[in-house]
């Protein structure tokens, strides 16, 4: 018996490179744990306090562990801590302290129960932080469960708003499907090359399966569905205006910003690494997919008086501008869409921070009426909503200006010029309601016409009366400032950004 | 030759008018207004310093600022931009007084949005490198927006957003098709990725190529001038906009497109300038036509200057597209021209619906020259500016775009010449409803206030100036804009025909180079 464990080779553990998962995780236990202890200290100032460092913890392992070029995997080849998986990373670790922020001195949270709540939060990352870095197709899924589960249970978590619970619950059943397609697709892909590993089945394919298999090409675009679901892709994107509406606002805006990065990081990985010999095949379909999902995306926003729900639909579009960087395969296009993705972080809290500041005060919840007048009322909320709003719909001197021009150029060097003029088309089309959202802050007291869905009456989540001023919700305002003054220096001074984006996908810039 | 800094220039409104944010609004709209004073204090000394004879551009500030993806911060003056520097620098004045010392509702912000239109149009004027244009032109909008949106007459909102849309298209076109020109390029020549308007127009890119991206670039430029099937958003615009802001709006931003048309378009992609050349002289034509019919059957003075535009925009781009010299130094002359005498026009008209009490329309107004003669003179010598009166600078402009035009495109040119006598009805029609015939139920008729007259007098001097020495405009360009639209006219093959024609010219034995050497025309000289 002792003979046989000691043949058992024990895998050798990079401590270091792993810290940022421990953290992440540890983190998860330990806040579930301390969240036992009642009384108010703990609950409202000690929990989110450890949360908050589990991420500093991680976000400095993140940085120690950057270094460009090629890196190895570990753990057997199961998990990449390449310059792309720490980058977003790094994205998903930012986004968690932003939600903790923002879900500071919120009731539902208390009636949830803090230490759940942020546990869940943390299990989320370290879900997306195995999903960013998987190389193998069963971390990968794990990784997808793992973010994904404590995500349904953080949408439902307003248990008093059956608004909430809803989103949670579809969210659960949408969720499943795409996992399971996502899962049924994985099958097929290891069952037509024989192999889990992203590089054994690059390898497989052309010598021990041919690149046209029926059974790889339709594991392929299963698996593209699955993932797809998470990144919220047209035409499998109908979960995303009630699940982001309906959950708690700092979920919603984790939610938009984090998942939707690491949806995107694994779309990058899987099939700039496994699959780059079948790109002839999937390339154009997914081109196929951002168009669609561009059009829809802006299309569907345009009638939404709703903010989280006109987030929501924007955020479908930007999935669509973002898939760009997949189609063209290029190291370019992984760039361009890191770039994005860190504009897309500015822009999107901004937006949020300003919807959850305005949520807890106003009578009208998340309606566009909630912000009527701002930029009277409360420019220091105005401001940040106003540049978020330029920027998602790409206007100079912001962030996401450069990140359109970063995406055109990456279309344009691979060879879909086309998909360069579809991101500007949508573009136009966004126009229609970003800057209604700017005309009702600033233009005007009662000419706008809004959509003529009976707007939604909810009370004030958090109980501040409705003429609290932004100075009652200091840290919101800080954030949507933070955010907004982020997307302005990242649209004047770019090149850091560009800098650290330059290193991502050098890892695997041998395969593509 | 005096070093100027061309940042400061394109950044000294941005940088008072966010000064200006944290003083009392009472010191911070004297910040503000010193600002636009220190603009065009800098844009005198460049046209006073400016090197006439030398080739190629002045001032240079040459920096990198995203390398990654080959855009360099690139801003220079040519004789091309001189003088649209010069005008923008000229009315942001007038109309940051004019809005200064008027009661207006959240002034500091209005005066902010008025200071960050004039560096991003500033910015564009200057801008050597495409990227950096496209950012400053798409910027623009932004103040627009807010300015219409927030301070405009009527339906404003709607207004805004029309006006927004329609020109964000375009531009967001041109945003992809500036993309595609500078990565095709690259691709095609071999170096790295560079924006830079010089060294893309060295390496132009093969003609199938250039006919798509060509037209991307000419849509954002025929809706932001506007041109006739792309002018939905003009009536809305104009009636909505405070007066101020359509000043600059109509005077400086419809340049823009045009001025894009000489300084990226033409140099970069001649072939497709050439291959299409005759369907943008249709549409130049025809909104020469269009706009010149419907201006004298408006009974609203700012939508007969809004159609007096599309018409002299028409007429403008007709200028560069005719592919000659002097059609395209006319062109320069002519938006120069049109800049100051729709401004001052504008400023008039405002005074005028002041005093019929409100009322929009001509029917209002009337009988006002009887008391108030100032005010008559003056926009006396702008309406026979407008109507291109020999004498006036405008005579001049169009005289040259018509040469440039009868050269090749003769029936472009007779039929575009009736243009200008439209023009003579609808500019003297103007001026005799509001100043002659009874007097309007409602109007006062009154003087010129002081700051009213320091906003006009010193247009209608500088358009009195220029009718005078139109020369002062001729000189300084004549080098750019012949280099500017030397490889089209290579294309077109008509350098080739005019040496034939002219054995006597001493430049016969050498190949043409691109037109680096100044010719002096036999009609420029007859003009002088």
């Amino acid at each position: 018996m002792i003979d046989l464990v000691a043949a058992v080779k024990a895998p050798e553990i990079d401590y270091q490179g792993l810290a940022p998962v421990f953290a992440t995780a540890g983190g998860s236990i330990v806040v579930l744990i301390a969240g036992l202890f009642p009384g108010r200290g703990v609950q409202r100032v000690l929990l989110p306090l450890l949360a908050a460092a589990a991420l500093v913890v991680a976000i400095v392992f993140s940085v120690v562990n950057w270094e460009p070029g090629d890196s190895a995997p570990i753990i057997e080849g199961a998990l990449a801590i390449d310059t792309l998986a720490l980058f977003m990373s790094l994205i998903f670790f930012v986004t968690g302290l932003v939600a903790i922020v923002l879900s500071l001195r919120w009731e539902s949270v208390e009636d949830a129960g803090a230490g759940e709540y942020l546990s869940m939060l943390l299990a989320s990352i370290a879900g997306m932080v195995l999903l960013a870095g998987a190389e193998n197709l069963v971390t990968l899924f794990v990784g997808l469960e793992l973010l994904s589960i404590p995500l349904y249970v953080l949408c439902a978590s307003a248990v008093r708003d059956r608004l909430s619970l809803e989103s949670g619950l579809k969210y659960l059943v949408i969720g499943s499907a795409g996992s399971a397609t996502l899962l049924y697709g994985l099958a097929f892909v290891y069952g037509a090359t024989g192999s889990t590993d992203f590089d054994g089945i690059a390898n497989a394919i052309g010598e021990r399966v041919g690149a046209g298999d029926p059974l790889l090409l339709t594991g392929v675009a299963l698996a593209a569905v699955g993932l797809a679901f998470k990144a919220s892709v047209a035409p499998f994107h109908q979960w995303t205006p009630d699940v982001y509406q309906g959950a708690p606002t700092p979920i919603t805006a984790f939610m938009a910003v984090a998942t939707k990065a690491a949806a995107f990081a694994i779309l990058l990985r899987l099939f700039a690494h496994a699959f780059p010999e079948l790109q002839d095949d999937w390339a154009p379909a997914l081109a196929a997919l951002a168009t669609i999902t561009i059009v829809i995306g802006n299309v569907g926003a345009i009638g939404q008086r709703s903010l989280k729900r006109l987030l929501a639909w924007s955020g479908v579009a930007q999935a669509g501008y973002l898939l760009t960087g997949v189609v063209v395969g290029t190291q370019l296009g992984v760039q361009a869409t890191a770039f994005y993705l860190v504009a897309y972080l500015a822009m999107n809290v901004a937006a949020f921070a300003v919807v959850i500041a305005r949520e807890r005060v106003s009578e009208h919840g998340d309606d566009l009426e909630s912000i009527r007048d701002l930029g009277r009322a409360a420019p220091l909320l105005a401001w940040p909503m106003t540049i978020a709003m330029l920027a998602l719909a790409g206007f100079p001197t912001t962030a996401g200006f450069i990140g359109k021009f970063y995406l055109i150029d990456a279309a344009v060097s691979g060879d879909y010029a086309w998909l360069g003029i579809v991101i500007v088309l949508g573009s136009a089309i966004s126009l229609v309601y970003y800057l209604r959202v700017i005309a009702v802050m600033w233009m005007d007291r009662l000419e706008v016409k809004l959509p003529t869905i009976p707007p939604r009456y909810v009370r004030p989540v958090s109980g501040w009366s409705p003429e609290a001023d932004p100075r009652a919700l200091p840290e919101i305002t800080a954030i949507a400032l933070l955010a907004a003054a982020a997307t302005i220096a990242l649209g004047i001074v770019p090149s850091p950004l560009f800098d650290a984006v330059r290193d991502v996908g050098t890892s695997f810039a041998s395969s593509i | 030759m005096l070093t100027i800094h061309l940042s400061i220039v394109v950044f000294l409104p941005l940088a008072a008018a966010l000064l200006a944010a944290f003083l009392p609004a009472r010191i911070g709209r004297w910040v503000v207004v010193a600002g636009a004073i220190g603009v065009l204090g800098y844009a005198i000394a460049l046209i006073a310093d400016f090197d006439r004879d030398a080739a190629g551009l002045q001032y240079v500030t040459d920096e990198a600022w995203i390398s990654e993806l080959g855009i360099r911060y690139q801003l220079g003056i040519d004789g091309l931009n001189l003088f649209l520097v010069g005008l923008t620098a000229l009315l942001w004045v007038p109309a940051t007084i004019w809005s200064a010392w008027r009661e207006t509702d959240r002034q500091h912000l209005f005066l902010f949005h008025m200071a960050l239109a004039e560096t991003a149009v500033l910015g564009a004027f200057v801008a050597q490198d495409l990227a950096l244009f496209v950012f400053f032109f798409d910027l623009m909008l932004v103040p627009f927006y807010f300015l219409i949106g927030g301070w405009g007459i009527g339906p404003r909102v709607a207004a805004t957003t029309k006006f927004v849309i329609y020109t964000l298209v375009g531009s967001l076109l041109m945003l992809a098709g500036a993309v595609a020109l500078g990565v095709l390029t690259a691709s095609e020549s071999g170096n790295d990725l560079t924006f830079s308007i010089a060294e893309l127009a060295q390496n132009p890119l093969p003609e199938g190529t250039q006919h798509w991206i060509f037209l991307l670039f000419a849509l954002a430029f025929l809706v932001k001038a506007p041109a006739f099937p792309f002018h939905g958003w003009v009536v809305d615009t104009y009636r909505a906009t405070p007066t101020p802001v359509l000043v600059v709006l109509s005077a400086v931003l419809s340049k823009v497109g045009v001025y894009g048309f000489l300084r990226i378009v033409l140099p970069t992609m001649p072939d497709a300038a050439v291959y299409f050349q005759d369907l943008i002289l249709v549409v130049a034509v025809f909104s020469v036509l269009y706009g010149s019919v419907l201006a004298f059957s408006q009974v609203e003075p700012r939508l007969v200057l809004a159609y007096s535009s599309i018409a002299q925009l028409g007429f403008i781009t007709l200028g560069i597209f005719a592919i000659d010299d002097l059609g395209a130094q006319g062109a320069v002359m002519q938006m120069v021209n049109h800049g100051l005498v729709v401004a001052a026009l504008l400023f008039v008209i405002a005074l005028l619906t002041a005093r019929a009490g409100g009322a929009p329309t001509l029917e209002q107004m009337g009988g006002m020259a009887l008391r108030a003669p100032v005010l008559a003179a003056l926009f006396l010598v702008i309406t026979l500016a407008t109507l291109a009166m020999p004498g006036s600078p405008n005579f001049v402009g169009e005289i040259l775009i018509l040469f440039g035009a009868l050269g090749d495109k003769l029936v472009f040119g007779l039929v575009a010449s009736v243009g200008v006598a439209l023009a003579a009805v609808y500019a003297i029609r103007l001026f005799q409803r509001s100043m002659h015939n009874r007097v309007g139920p409602g109007a006062e008729t009154h003087e010129l206030g002081g700051l009213d007259l320091l906003a006009i007098a010193p247009l209608v001097a500088v358009i009195v100036a220029l009718g005078v020495y139109p020369q002062a405009i001729l000189d300084r360009t004549e080098e750019a804009t012949t280099a500017q639209i030397a490889r089209a006219v290579e294309v077109s093959g008509k350098t080739a025909e005019r040496q034939a024609s002219k054995p006597a010219s001493a430049s016969g034995t050498e190949s043409h180079s691109g037109g680096s050497e100044t010719e002096s025309h036999p009609e420029v000289s007859e003009i002088r």
